[in-house]
């Protein structure tokens, strides 16, 4: 008998990274951006406790030194004790100053005309609160606001518009959640963020991959595909299931708006980004 | 004893790895000269900059304010080289070119002396990417004709980014006679996926390339990339020089601006011809393979090639 030799099967595995090496790239794209297109060499980080932005914060103090980079934690009164104790770790492990903004009085001076607001509505108020907090916090310690925004939420829409993707810069934009754990245990990140379930913390006892209705590895193991053009039937081939696709492929269909300026009416042949073409950095 | 070769031995390169602010030829062109200062420390025969080396690489519509005609990028060059106190040099640098109104991403091979500089040759990328995080058609025009050149060191061939990146654009630059291939180029990185690899897939797919080229013909290829991040894309520098037998003499890291030095011995082209000689066997055949009635080729001398 000859030894048969084969490619392995397909594997729904996420998307895996080089940590090390991204590490690299991503501390030269924020030294290069804030230092040198810039000319801001201050970097300012909302803290939630949660994983991607403490990733941020690390990769922010090896490209700027800890000095240079200033974080701020923005509780509402119902945010979890735990969320504000979890930033304070990444705190004291990267010996960054730090600031705390009780959000509460601005929330509520809006929400108490607004009795009847769902959860919904007042997670995005909250966001939104927080994104006029971190700009106005940038504009007074002249430091740029950087953005912790992942891949996996952003392409699955799950996020508040113009608040969580508003900072100019983001490191980590276009890595999925699967490769932010990843380079979290790279970089050191504190266990404890890296291993509780990621949360908006924006409702009681709110978890991501609840409110998603599927896990980040599977979610990010069927994006990952998916961008590179796998049919439903490919999909199914590398073992996501009819539900699992469905869901995904719903939830980035409906949110390709959210991953884009306004829509503006075009009226002529100089209309902006359309007609008239610049790069940002120009 | 072998007859004695007319051509030097020996070439002294110098690839300036530029990181240009985004449109600020201006300032570019001062940063470039006083980059030449150390380069021409070096006393080199053979200077290569970058794709986009003095305005960046991404422009879109910008393109239209930064195009310049070859005479006046020739010119300042040759002035910021000479500035800088650089003796006689071949210099060869990436420009977005503006001829009368059609716009072109050009590179320029120019001799410069203390008194003169003469234009050896312009070569406009034909291989335009136009796809993904590429838009280059929709503001350019693409060059139509391969030309080789022949040069004190030997005869060569520009080819811009992308147009390295399709074999036969280097097979026929070989089987046209060039000895020495110049690459400038703007590569923005992309692929972190694989663990452990340590560098960026596109980075590994270049020089996999460009190496394929130099063993495949018995050629030199000299690499001179971008460096520094254009809107988040961050373009790989990783400058090279490969010798015909595809090994690396030198690689750049890819973010930082740098000189790469390295001195070429042109005796081996022919020694590594001797020994592989594929760009002989490849000669021998190329016709049959071009006759054949089933490739979608132009017949006869009025096409697209003669334009």
């Amino acid at each position: 008998m000859l030894p048969i030799v084969e490619p392995a099967a397909p594997s729904p595995a996420p998307p895996g990274i080089d940590a090390a090496l991204t590490t690299e790239w991503l501390v030269a794209f924020l030294r290069d951006e804030l230092i040198e297109r810039r000319g801001i060499p201050r970097a300012l980080i909302g803290l939630s406790g949660g994983v991607d932005s403490a990733v941020t914060a690390y990769l922010c103090v090896r490209a700027l030194g800890a000095q240079n980079v200033r974080a701020i934690r923005m509780p509402y009164k119902t945010s979890h004790p735990s969320s504000l104790a979890d930033a304070q770790l990444v705190i004291d492990a990267l010996g960054i100053p730090s600031t705390t903004i009780d959000i509460s009085p601005a929330v509520d001076g809006y929400l108490q005309f607004e009795p009847d607001a769902d959860a919904r509505r007042r997670g995005n108020v909250m966001a939104r609160v927080r994104m006029v907090v971190l700009f106005d916090q940038s504009a007074k310690l002249v430091a740029l606001p950087i953005g912790t925004g992942n891949k996996t939420e952003r392409l699955l829409g799950y996020f508040t518009w113009h608040a969580d993707d508003t900072p100019p810069v983001n490191p980590i934009g276009d890595l999925f959640k699967s490769q932010v754990w990843a380079l979290a245990r790279y970089l050191g990140v504190p266990h404890r963020l890296i291993e509780k379930a990621p949360t908006a913390d924006l409702e009681a006892d709110q978890t991501d991959e609840a409110d998603l209705g599927i896990s980040y590895a599977r979610a990010d193991a069927v994006l990952a595909r998916l961008l590179l053009g796998y049919s439903d039937e490919q999909l199914a081939e590398h073992g996501f299931s009819a539900d699992e696709i469905a869901l995904v492929r719903r939830r980035v269909d409906a949110t390709h708006w959210k991953r884009h300026l306004p829509t503006t009416a075009m009226l002529s042949n100089t209309a902006i980004n359309e007609f008239y073409l610049r790069p940002v950095d120009y | 004893m072998p007859p004695e070769s007319e051509a030097p031995a020996h070439l002294r390169v110098a690839i300036l790895q530029t990181k240009p602010a985004k449109g600020e030829y201006q300032r570019n062109l001062l940063e470039t000269a006083e980059a030449f200062s150390q380069v021409a420390a070096e006393v080199p025969e053979l200077v290569v900059l970058p794709e986009g080396a003095l305005t960046g690489y991404f422009l879109e519509g910008a393109v239209y304010d930064l195009a310049l005609p070859a005479s006046r990028f020739a010119h300042d060059l040759a002035q910021a080289w000479r500035g800088a106190g650089g003796d006689a040099v071949d210099l060869v640098a990436g420009f977005f070119e503006n001829d009368g109104g059609t716009y072109y991403n050009s590179a320029i091979y120019l001799h410069v002396t203390r008194d003169e500089d003469r234009i050896v040759h312009l070569h406009r990328k034909m291989f335009l990417p136009t796809y993904g995080v590429f838009d280059e058609e929709r503001f350019l025009s693409r060059g139509h004709k391969l030309g080789v050149f022949d040069t004190r060191f030997g005869r060569m061939a520009l080819l811009v980014c992308e147009d390295a990146y399709h074999s036969i654009v280097s097979t026929v630059a070989a089987v046209k006679g060039a000895r020495i291939l110049i690459v400038p180029s703007a590569s923005p990185g992309r692929g972190v996926e694989n663990e452990g690899e340590g560098e960026l897939e596109s980075i590994t797919r270049w020089r996999e390339t460009l190496q394929m080229a130099a063993r495949e013909h018995g050629v030199y290829v000299i690499y001179a990339g971008l460096t520094g991040f254009e809107g988040g894309k961050g373009m790989t520098g990783s400058s090279s020089v490969i010798d015909p037998r595809g090994r690396v003499l030198v690689q750049a890291p890819p973010t930082e601006a740098c000189i790469v030095r390295a001195d070429l011995d042109l005796r081996e082209i022919d020694l590594a011809r001797a020994n592989l000689p594929l760009l002989g066997d490849l000669t021998a055949v190329l016709p049959y393979l071009l006759q054949d009635e089933e490739l979608p080729l132009p017949r006869g001398r009025h096409d697209a090639a003669d334009r």
